[in-house]
């Protein structure tokens, strides 16, 4: 019966648990991270791949800034590129009220030290020609950019496991205790797995770990409906979304262009399958079509969606454990999570080697779940599918992205 | 009435209409083509050069009988041509016609649609000038033309034989057929290949025809490349003599052929392993029911030819008719039964006559494409799956190198990838997996109007 002893444990292989190995092991602590599939298959692998700054909750760019520090570091800190691009993010208004919504939130996030461009009509009309007439006006900003989610966490894997970490996919675990000042995890085939820390970075599934130690995430699991059309010539250089989020939109390099809008669909964790509704498509293809008009000529070809771990608050978890010493819970990225991935591993490993951060991480805390009352929830939140809202305690307020 | 909806008007959704209608059904029968008969009976357009007769022979009789089947029921359908089924989902059909996404909701389907070539990827596969058995034959019955003027088909597969001989008749220099599979594994099929003594016949008959016109015909050959500049200039193999080049300007290639299963993988049906085919169908019953209220007919079911989508369109029809509590004469498809049962064997027995020679796909040269849409290599796979947590199945090996990710979603690499997959990782084939089907099954247009 193998037995594998650690500093940490990490449970969950996505970009959470990879940048934390990550991190963790450039501090000199031996990690063993297991995954019960493949490394980065689940929301890491089948997300957007916007790193986007533009139109985050203002309390959440600390975390979000130091994130985008650490991408644009990538391949120094990976050794792979991970088709990293800063591209630029567009966010276009098509009424007075979004264009208010769009300046607002450039002076906001200036006060955090982000520049966002304000366009107008004319401005944009000159920049991209090929942008519906209907658009009143956009804010630019120019760091954000785009990633590979499909290739980007076994990047993030393999550095780590360079860096000694050890990295057990497709192996599930399946029993978890406390065991005098650690943690002992059973896992199929019999190993099993003792550290000091613990880190729960098992997304869409956070909730069953969490359930172990009398804590509770409470996930809401959604999907997020992608398209992709056949290449055509590039022309798209940033990526664009309409202020409703009814349609986000880029263009790789090879030329195929990528879309998604919201509302988020509905996707089933137990059964791991989250279906694109025909109806979706079609309606995404139409606002598409509408926001570029040239994009009429284009061919969809693909659809995929995946499994999401969604908060009432539309915040992440990332929190030392309220009932355990040397457990740490990082879940619920609500569809942010890409991005935010280096920060939360570099946090995380700040938290278990250092013992605090220098990012401010209270508002994360696993500790408001402890409290009944949620009326915070309908502070930030999107609008989900009709099938989902019944599960949403505030799908009211349109969405925000 | 219940709600009936057929996908593919070929031989199976012909025949199956044909006896929803005679128990007073109007089905929804939806086509991609834009005249009924499927690949098998497909019709020409207006071209009076064109004998259906002197192109298809013995055939004919089958190619006027299911279209007079259709003739005789078009009225009592709901026929419509030109209709790209891109999605089923939620006991609905979506299908593209003419400009506008169209919703066909059912309580009972019928999918028969069909089957594309099985493509091998070899070097110099990409070329100007090679195309698919199935493209020669189709351009030969719709538009009566020939590609090329000095042909090779090459492959292994019955059709190889068929599609030869017409384009000899029709006026083509055949310059040789290549059959890759050696003779000794004919005769060692002949016991399936003996279910079905007429086809069997036929097969033998347009080989002894090709001899005659005086078509070299080689057996057991080992293809190694495609030469040529900018377009095809010859075909280079192996046989016990040596390397042997054959000059040519157009290679058609076929290798068995490949079924539609997207379709039924949308609408629930599960998937399963055949190891005489190294592919994976659709599960159904002997009759074709496959989930609630979902049937399966025809090769994009189970391959077996014409003959046998046919039969198995029958047999879905009165199943459905069945469970929706219509008693069929309970004495014919018993018959139907037994004689799919013997084309299938027949079948199973070309599967071992023109076996698919997947080994080969392990020396395939690394420079040599694999999925065209993508322009992914070999050698692009084969690092993807030597790489650290890299793939381990077919789906991860598409998120890793985009193969199968491009415009034909991997109807045509996908199948190669997996055998190069099973080579590199010494794993058994079937332990790939296939490529699951996403919607649209094939690519739609972002001007789809849709009014729903």
């Amino acid at each position: 019966m193998p037995k594998l002893s650690s500093d940490v444990t990490i449970v969950g292989g996505g970009m959470i648990g990879c940048w934390s190995a990550l991190f963790l092991a450039k501090r000199g602590l031996s990690v063993t991270l297991i995954e019960k599939g493949a490394i980065g298959a689940q929301s890491s692998g089948v997300n957007f791949g916007n790193l986007r700054l533009q139109g985050r909750y203002g309390p959440q760019f600390p975390l979000a800034l130091r994130a985008h520090e650490l991408w644009e570091q990538v391949e120094t800190l990976t050794g792979e590129r991970c088709e990293f691009r800063a591209t630029g993010h567009v966010r276009i208004a098509f009424t007075a009220e979004e264009l208010d919504t769009v300046a607002a939130h450039a002076s906001e996030a200036s006060g955090y030290g982000l520049k966002i461009e304000l366009l107008d009509r004319g401005a944009l009309r000159r920049r991209w020609p090929w942008l519906t007439e209907k658009a009143l006006g956009a804010g630019l900003s120019p760091r954000d950019a785009t990633a590979n989610p499909r290739i980007a966490s076994p990047a993030v894997a393999r550095a780590a496991a360079g860096l000694g970490a050890q990295i057990l996919d497709n192996l599930k675990v399946t029993g978890i205790e406390k065991s005098g000042g650690g943690f002992k995890l059973a896992t199929d085939g019999d190993m099993t797995l003792q550290s000091r820390f613990l880190v729960n970075a098992a997304g869409a599934w956070a909730n069953e770990v969490a359930r172990c130690f009398g804590e509770a995430i409470p996930l809401l699991v959604g999907g997020p409906p992608q398209f992709v059309t056949a290449p055509m010539p590039y022309f798209i250089e940033p990526y664009l979304q309409a202020v409703d989020g009814s349609v986000i939109l880029r263009q790789t390099r090879r030329g195929n262009v990528l879309a998604t809008g919201y509302p988020r669909g509905p996707s089933d964790a137990e059964s791991n399958r989250s279906p694109v509704p025909p109806r979706k498509t079609l309606a995404t293809m139409a606002r598409l079509v509408e926001l570029v008009p040239l994009l009429s000529t284009a061919h969809v070809i693909r659809v995929w969606s995946g499994i999401e771990g969604y908060l009432a608050d539309m915040l992440p978890v990332i929190s030392p454990s309220a009932t355990t010493e040397g457990l740490f819970h990082a879940a619920g990225f609500c569809g942010n999570g890409f991005q935010l991935a280096p920060a939360v591993g570099m946090v995380l490993s700040e938290l278990i080697a250092d013992g605090r951060t220098p990012t401010p991480i209270a508002l994360y805390s696993i500790g408001r779940f402890a409290a009944a009352a949620q009326e915070a929830g309908a502070r930030h939140s999107y609008d989900f599918d009709e099938s989902m809202a019944a599960q949403q305690p505030s799908s009211q307020e349109a969405g925000r992205a | 009435m219940a709600r009936a909806v057929i996908v593919g008007a070929g031989p199976a959704g012909i025949s199956a209409a044909a006896i929803l209608v005679s128990h007073g059904l109007r089905p929804v029968l939806l086509d991609e083509g834009r005249l009924p008969g499927g690949q098998a009976y497909r019709q020409p357009a207006a071209n009076p050069a064109l004998s259906i007769d002197a192109l298809l022979g013995s055939e004919a009789g089958k190619f006027r009988r299911i279209h007079a089947t259709f003739a005789g029921i078009r009225s009592q359908i709901d026929y419509r041509s030109e209709s790209l089924v891109w999605s089923i989902f939620d006991r609905e059909v979506h299908a593209r016609h003419h400009g506008r996404s169209e919703v066909h909701p059912f309580d009972a389907l019928i999918l028969a649609p069909g089957a594309i070539d099985r493509v091998l990827p070899m070097a110099g596969w990409t070329l100007p000038g090679v195309v698919t058995l199935g493209a020669a034959q189709i351009l030969l019955k719709e538009q009566g033309s020939l590609l090329g003027r000095r042909v090779i088909f090459c492959g292994s597969s019955p059709l190889l034989y068929l599609a030869a001989l017409q384009y000899r008749q029709m006026g083509a220099e055949v310059a040789a057929v290549l059959d890759t599979t050696p003779f000794s594994r004919k005769l060692r099929a002949l016991p399936d290949l003996l279910a079905s003594p007429t086809t069997l016949r036929r097969g033998l008959h347009y080989l002894t025809a090709l001899r005659r016109l005086g078509v070299p015909v080689h057996h057991g050959v080992r293809l190694q490349r495609v030469e040529g500049e900018s377009e095809v200039g010859a075909l280079v193999y192996r046989d016990r003599q040596g390397e042997q080049r054959i000059a040519c300007d157009t290679i058609a290639m076929g290798f068995g052929l490949r079924p539609e299963t997207q379709l039924a993988e949308l609408a629930g049906c599960r998937l399963g392993y055949d190891p005489h085919f190294r592919q994976w169908f659709p599960l159904s019953d002997s009759d074709g029911r496959s989930g609630e209220g979902i049937y399966l007919a025809g090769d994009g079911a189970t391959v077996g030819g014409a003959d046998a989508a046919e039969i198995s369109g029958q047999l879905a029809a009165f199943a459905l008719l069945r469970d929706i509590g219509m008693s069929p004469p309970p004495a014919l498809p018993g018959r139907l039964r037994r004689r799919l049962a013997r084309l299938r064997r027949f079948q199973r027995g070309l599967a071992q006559a023109f076996a698919w020679p997947h080994e080969w796909l392990r020396d395939l040269p690394d420079d040599s494409l694999v999925c065209r849409c993508e322009e992914v290599s070999a050698g692009a796979l084969r690092q993807a799956l030597r790489t650290p947590f890299g793939p381990s199945e077919i789906n991860r090996l598409k998120a890793f190198t985009r193969c199968g990710m491009g415009r034909c979603q991997g109807r045509f690499c996908a199948l190669a990838a997996g055998e190069i997959a099973a080579s590199v990782l010494d794993r058994p084939h079937r332990e790939m997996g296939w490529m699951r089907a996403q919607a649209p099954v094939k690519p739609l247009p972002a001007s789809t109007v849709f009014d729903g």
